[in-house]
């Protein structure tokens, strides 16, 4: 496909969604426009997937094909440019787009207010695909900006929810930090020339004390949007407030934007990158992950559990980007390109499973009208077709074979195994300490989404709502089944898309363009299918093919015989429970009860985690009562102690607002005075 | 020998084996505690028996309580079939390496905690949160005894690593303390004393057996296996590790029966070596699984550190 074809998808696609966000605003009114405009925005974000896969597969060399709009700043216009890296972001953001929109069809159906979501819905969507193809600051700032309202705007559906309404205001006061950040770093890159395109900043080198400043900008602004801690507090409000296909877009798609804004910064932008930005990225990324995961085991609100897990994952992400940096920085491009496939192959991975999840979530809450965990139970024999796909996106991001969460998962260990190469000794001494926490946090996660499956599908209805769930619509489970069917393919063979991804990586890891070796299968196009080998041989290996089909043969093998040997059908009879089962559903174990050793055995340091019993005088008719505490340590330790700051400092300058008019008369004569004087030494 | 044939071999040996080492363990330890104990054999006619009776559901058990014992056993089975035990070629690496093993075993992990919270009963609520508890433990323990035996033989294939072990790499402090890991880890994911009790009948310190409590017939008879052929997957593995000598390299018939005899030995000696510990040693306090995993966890990390200092000093 040649450049022309793309740009004139991405045009059409883009004004579609501006007339999408314009049509949008009409739909509380014209409920019947609904349907046909989230259909329209599925379509144009399947324009923009094909603009994107043709810029991807478009030929062997990674295509880089640039446009100027004579729109924006008087002297800077747009620039646009679509390269490999802005492909895959775009790749990752469509297909979660295309289906967020088939699963809107169903799940706003019944919505009262449904221009509450359609209108910023579009402009959302056009926002996530300009941040990628921007190749100026303006251009990125806009769309970033698109981004974050627009989503901010969708948040405050549900504002007629106290916790809602605190969700967006924290949000909003996060996402302003974040575009100021990025702002600064930009404008440290531009320098006094002010050369705010992307090429003039790529060509530029800036002074390592500009490049540390702008770096440190870049990890700010982008890291709060992806939800690195500490400055993750954001996300687990504002993500579960939002409508659930948007909670599935913003944490499957906007957090990935917020990863290519950090790749595209850090291994481009900012000139040579230096080792330790990696090393700081790769240590908050597993701190990050290891907090995460912990997090998502003590909540007990569906969709919190997923945020959680989205900082997790994020973490997992940036871990393996840290070290893609690190060892670009130490010259070792073979190395750091396989670490940015596996950052980039996760980050792919994450916006399927985890978009899976949150329409999963959506359909509990479609069916049962609750968030709650504690209130659900059994749904696997009510949601038939549900309960599976949600079972994939468990196990795919429980990181287990044979699905797409282990293929990522496993080259992030592979590349972690590699961190051992290091020239630096600080960062080669923290690599088993990053790798603890990876394993760490995979485990919790887990053991996180056991506990999910097991308490809202397995089980008996712990309340009425959950006992008479209804299946939800075609259209949801079409975009749930759309999804979990590339995380089974995707695990099965992850040389497909590996391949783009690896050649991109070389590209983005290399830029002299010297690594031309493939990550998979040692440049033999036969064993791509088969194996992910990033050290060129098989030694070591993982056959996402040779795991899906195994387990499938063995399985059947293993039913096979049973049935053979066994012949006697099953009998239904009541539970056993030790000769002693209770009808009461209350006597399962509860959400809280599953993660409770894992939350006192980490969960009393971290979270400075606390259980209270307290326990009647003898005689006493009163219940026993059991007060189970957490706390975040970014809100005690950092944003609590900042807003109590905050919250002085202005009562202190309020005083300014009462002083009579001589008063301020004088001081804008002293300030007068104060400039002049700066302006007098200055020279 | 051909290489399918031994892949068929490799297959379905353990599984065989499996029950026997089970009933050597148990008689081992009868025979500590001053009792006869029942026969070697009598774990095959336990599944003989379960596999012929009727299996009995819950009323309300769904699909996932049906298969996840198959699910899970065959997770196991394909772990296994990736470590040499006997015989080790090339081809028969089968593309999954120590970290998908551990991979594959964590997907056992998961389906049987999760067939454990199906039928929604209290008991297999316990056992899930434990085990849960256990997995999320041993796995760092895990993987950086990985990272450490990957350091010395650059390569995370089971194959290579017992290959480069099997050329001699010297005598080692940090293979001695990730040797230690992987025995602690592999004590508390096969569910043996300190950490969970298999011959247990008192449902609060029961782990495993909590969560299979509603299984019977041959859903219980293919977690049993499981179980069994678990113990012999981690005893193969340390042995494949740390006790590489005798593997067959090459596929002659005379290797391969050579390699069959001593790796049969092999785990004749682990499994008396864990029957002596276990009547040695009494079963831990849930929350004192920290402490033990964490001594795992400390150990492994040493020898990763160890070798870094080693790797410095060169």
């Amino acid at each position: 496909m040649s450049g022309v074809d793309q740009w004139t998808l991405i045009g059409v696609a883009q004004a579609t969604f501006v007339g999408l966000a314009v049509a949008g605003c009409l739909t509380n009114r014209r409920r019947v426009l609904v349907t046909p405009l989230y259909a329209l925005a599925a379509l144009a974000s399947l324009v923009m997937l094909i603009a994107a896969l043709g810029a991807l597969f478009a030929s062997d060399a990674v295509v880089v094909s640039k446009r100027l709009l004579p729109v924006g700043l008087p002297d800077i216009k747009s620039h646009l440019r679509l390269d490999g890296l802005a492909a895959v972001f775009l790749v990752i953001v469509n297909i979660a787009a295309i289906a967020a929109a088939l699963y809107g069809v169903g799940y706003d159906a019944h919505t009262p207010e449904p221009a509450r979501v359609l209108a910023p819905f579009p402009l959302f969507l056009a926002g996530m695909n300009i941040v990628p193809l921007a190749d100026d600051a303006f251009t990125f700032l806009v769309g970033w900006e698109f981004m974050s309202l627009a989503s901010w705007l969708m948040v405050l559906a549900g504002h007629d929810r106290e916790e809602n309404r605190r969700a967006a205001l924290v949000y909003l006061t996060m996402a302003a930090f974040g575009a100021l950040a990025l702002l600064m770093a930009f404008g440290a890159l531009a320098g006094a020339g002010g050369g705010y395109s992307f090429d003039a900043m790529r060509a530029m080198t800036p002074s390592p004390g500009i490049a540390t400043l702008a770096a440190l900008a870049l990890l700010l602004g982008a890291g709060s949007k992806a939800g690195l801690a500490p400055l993750h507090v954001w996300l687990p409000l504002a993500h579960p407030a939002a409508p659930s296909h948007v909670s599935a877009l913003m944490s499957g798609a906007m957090t990935k934007v917020a990863i290519y804004a950090l790749m595209r910064g850090l291994l481009e932008l900012a000139g040579p990158p230096q080792w330790w930005w990696g090393g700081l990225l790769a240590v908050i990324g597993a701190l990050t992950a290891a907090l995460g995961a912990l997090q998502s085991l003590t909540q007990t609100d569906t969709k919190t559990v997923l945020a959680f897990s989205t900082i997790e994952n994020i973490g997992v992400i940036a871990a393996a980007l840290g070290l893609a940096i690190a060892f670009r920085a130490s010259g070792q491009p073979l190395e750091a390109g396989l670490a940015l496939v596996a950052a980039l192959f996760h980050a792919l991975n994450h916006g399927l499973f985890k978009s899976l999840l949150f329409f999963g979530a959506g359909a509990v809450l479609h069916s049962t009208g609750t968030r709650e965990l504690d209130r659900l139970g059994g749904l696997i024999h009510r949601l038939r077709w549900t309960a599976p796909l949600v079972l994939v996106g468990c196990i795919a991001i429980s990181a287990v074979p044979p699905l797409n969460g282990f293929a990522s998962e496993w080259l992030v260990f592979q590349s972690i195994l590699d961190a051992t190469s290091l020239q630096h000794w600080e960062l080669k001494f923290t690599t088993p300490l990053i790798g603890a926490l990876v394993a760490l946090a995979a485990a919790l996660a887990a053991a996180s989404f056991v506990r999910f499956f097991g308490i809202a599908f397995l089980g008996r209805p712990r309340d009425a709502a959950a006992a008479q769930a209804h299946e939800v619509s075609p259209a949801m489970l079409a975009a749930m089944a759309g999804l979990a069917a590339l995380c089974l393919a995707f695990g099965a063979w992850p040389g497909v898309p590996l391949e783009p991804l690896a050649r991109v990586a070389a590209a983005a890891a290399d830029p002299s363009g010297a690594t031309t070796l493939l990550f998979v299968g040692g440049g033999d196009g036969h064993t791509a299918w088969l194996a992910v080998a990033p050290r060129g041989n098989l030694t070591a290996a993982y056959s996402g093919m040779m795991a899906a089909l195994g387990l499938a043969a063995l399985t059947g093998i293993a039913v096979g015989l049973a049935s053979l040997v066994s012949g006697a059908r099953a009998r239904r009879g009541p539970a056993w429970d030790c000769g002693f089962p209770d009808p009461n559903p209350a006597t399962q174990y509860t959400a809280s009860s599953v993660g409770q050793p894992l939350r006192r055995i980490f969960g009393s340091v971290v979270l400075a985690a606390r259980d209270r019993v307290d326990m009647p005088p003898a005689g006493d008719q009163q219940p026993a009562t059991l007060t189970s505490t957490i706390r975040d340590p970014a809100w005690h330790f950092l944003f609590d102690p900042l807003i109590a700051a905050i919250n002085r400092a202005t009562e202190r300058v309020n005083a300014l607002q009462f002083l009579a008019i001589r008063v301020y008369l004088s001081l804008m004569f002293a300030a007068l005075i104060g400039l002049l004087i700066i302006v007098a030494v200055a020279r | 020998m051909t290489d399918p044939l031994l892949l068929v071999v490799q297959l379905v040996v353990p599984a065989a084996v499996a029950p026997l080492l089970t009933g050597l363990v148990r008689k081992v330890k009868a025979r500590l505690l001053g009792r006869r104990g029942p026969s070697l054999l009598q774990p095959y006619r336990d599944l003989a028996r379960l596999f012929r009776k009727e299996p009995v559901l819950a009323e309300n058990a769904s699909w996932l309580f049906r298969g996840a014992p198959y699910g899970a056993f065959a997770a196991m089975w394909l772990a296994m079939s990736a470590i040499p035990t006997f015989a080790s070629s090339p081809t028969l690496g089968l593309g999954l390496d120590m970290i998908a093993i551990a991979g594959l075993l964590g997907l056992a992990r998961i389906l049987t905690a999760l067939a454990g919270m199906d039928v929604g009963t209290s008991f297999g609520g316990i056992g899930t949160s434990r085990e849960i508890t256990i997995g999320a433990l041993a796995e760092p323990a895990m993987f950086i005894a990985i990272i450490a035996l990957a350091l010395i033989v650059n390569s995370t294939a089971l194959p290579d690593m017992s290959r480069v072990l099997h050329e001699g790499v010297g005598l080692r402090v940090s293979l001695a303390l990730a040797l230690g890991a992987i025995v602690m880890v592999a004590m508390a994911e096969t569910g043996r004393i300190p950490i969970d009790n298999p011959a247990t009948h008192l449902e609060l310190t029961m782990v495993h057996e909590a969560m299979v409590l509603e299984y019977s017939g041959r859903h219980l008879a293919m977690v049993e296996l499981g179980a069994m052929l678990k113990l012999t997957l981690y005893l193969s593995l340390i042995a494949c590790i740390f006790v590489p000598w005798g593997i067959a390299r090459e596929a002659d018939a005379q290797a391969v029966a050579s390699g069959l005899a001593l790796w049969l030995g092999k785990l004749a000696v682990g499994g008396v070596a864990l029957a002596v510990f276990e009547t040695t040693i009494a079963k831990m306090r849930v929350f004192r699984y920290p402490e033990f995993l964490g001594a795992a966890l400390l150990f492994s990390v040493l020898g990763a550190i160890f070798l870094y200092i080693s790797q410095h000093l060169k």
